[in-house]
């Protein structure tokens, strides 16, 4: 069945190394419209990497990567291919010399060249959805982490992309900003939005992932769905799984 | 007082005239370190190692060099050398364009490489061309933090025209010597006061400025 929907996004034995350090090693994935597929995996096992290729951030050294069955690959993609697909950084990286209104119409405006009122309209009902109508005209600086990393993903919506990617949007949070902007990431996924997502938070993973992919030494080691949390079939995964656990051994000494 | 032989004769006039000299001095040296400055600076951002090592050669030499020894150079040197004959003027503006050109390109560069790597990112993949990433993000940032030593850089340029002088142009401290000359006899204490009204008009040429750059300073970092 999964066969019949056209993949949005496909890569196929994507290598990619960085002076001589293999990163990523031959990686195969394809993610269906509508689908949500979170990558999980210890540090520097390529995850970032991998979302940087998808993007056209970095080039690859070998391989292919499509959008809609169509060859987009390395960093001189069209300025049309790059911009149907959206991406949001663990640092927010909004645009500083701008207002939030302005961080979140520029691409529209710029790339599809639609008009400043229309643009202006969408975003403000973008921001309205994350719950930040009140901060349109606010510059960046002015707001919270958690307020930057939804603006961020704003900025990316406008776009309409057909591809969501998300690089450890809430690494760089205060753990009580990380709900507010996970939740949003949650009604994105239940809007049908096609995502490919790099999280730590087990717990969030669990709870949006339609397929999670556990990467390891730029490979991938196991493929599942939200049951990889409860019954991980390799000992990689397990062992990874475990690194997120906390188990006292002895009994503490009193004084 | 003894300062009576400044409301005497043209000697008003005369000063004004010789600020007069040494502003067209730093505002055409200024005016043309500006687009010098600008494309040494983006120069700099090509990385191409070659470009980049002769703009350090020409940075470096010019500000280790006192500006009156280049200013030396430049009108005696060449005249010697080449036969070129510069004006006092002329020569001046050669020096401190050279001289503003390379600290305004330096400047330049360090405002384009403060622009963090992830802001291109974010750029890129919203989709923007690498030209509409320059000039809508990366310049605007760049500017804010380029204004207040450029306006800095100008205050500086302007003090250190009084060097001209000494290769014969008559700007404004020449003048006011030239006045503490005429009145020596009559009035022995006109060095006091002619300094003291040149201080006063470098004062309020150079404070303003100075106020402003403050301002643009706090200005780009809230």
């Amino acid at each position: 069945m999964m066969q019949s929907i056209p993949s949005v996004l496909t890569l196929r034995d994507v290598h990619k190394s960085f002076d001589g350090n293999v990163v990523l090693d031959g990686i195969d994935l394809s993610i269906q419209s509508g689908e949500v597929v979170v990558l999980v995996g210890p540090s520097g096992c390529g995850k970032s990497t991998l979302l940087r290729c998808v993007i056209g951030l970095e080039e690859i050294d070998s391989g292919e990567i499509l959008l809609d069955g169509e060859v987009v690959s390395g960093r001189q993609r069209s300025q049309e291919a790059r911009s149907r697909m959206g991406m949001v950084f663990q640092s927010y990286d909004l645009f500083p010399n701008m207002s939030v209104l302005d961080n979140v119409t520029l691409a529209p405006t710029l790339v599809r060249g639609i008009g400043k009122a229309e643009a202006e309209e969408r975003a403000r009902a973008l921001l309205a959805r994350v719950g930040l109508a009140d901060k349109a005209d606010a510059r960046p600086s002015t707001l919270s982490g958690g307020q930057q990393q939804r603006v961020a993903i704003c900025r990316a919506l406008a776009m309409d992309p057909e591809v969501l990617l998300l690089d450890e949007v809430t690494a760089a949070l205060d753990p009580e900003m990380v709900h507010e902007v996970l939740q949003v990431v949650l009604e994105l996924a239940d809007d049908g939005l096609t995502m490919l997502i790099v999280t730590h938070e087990m717990s969030f993973a669990r709870a949006i992932a339609d397929r999670v992919i556990m990467l390891d030494g730029g490979q991938v080691v196991e493929e599942g769905g939200a049951d990889f949390f409860e019954a991980p079939r390799t000992e990689r995964a397990k062992a990874f799984l475990s690194t997120f656990e906390f188990h006292r051994s002895g009994s503490r000494v009193r004084a | 007082m003894g300062a009576e032989f400044l409301f005497q004769g043209a000697t008003i006039q005369r000063l004004l005239a010789g600020l007069g000299v040494t502003l067209r001095i730093s505002l055409l040296s200024v005016g043309l370190s500006i687009p010098l400055g600008v494309l040494m600076g983006m120069l700099f951002m090509r990385r191409n190692p070659v470009l980049r090592a002769v703009l350090r050669v020409y940075l470096d030499f010019i500000r280790v060099m006192p500006q009156l020894v280049l200013l030396f150079l430049v009108f005696f040197g060449s005249a010697t050398a080449f036969g070129l004959n510069f004006s006092g003027e002329v020569a001046s503006v050669i020096v401190f364009t050279a001289w503003g050109a390379a600290e305004l390109g330096d400047l330049v560069r360090a405002a384009l490489e403060s622009i963090p790597r992830s802001q291109y990112d974010s750029a890129f993949a919203l989709g923007l061309t690498s030209r509409q990433t320059f000039l809508r993000v990366v310049l605007p940032q760049a500017l804010r933090r380029l204004l207040p030593p450029s306006v800095n850089l100008v205050t500086r340029i302007i003090k250190t025209t009084s060097l001209c002088m000494l290769i014969g142009v008559v700007e404004v401290v020449r003048v006011g010597q030239q006045i503490i000359d005429f009145n020596r006899f009559d009035y022995p204490q006109s060095a006091l006061w002619t300094y003291a009204v040149l201080a006063l008009l470098y004062f309020v040429i150079c404070w303003p400025l100075s106020l402003l750059s403050r301002w643009l300073e706090k200005r780009s970092s809230s």
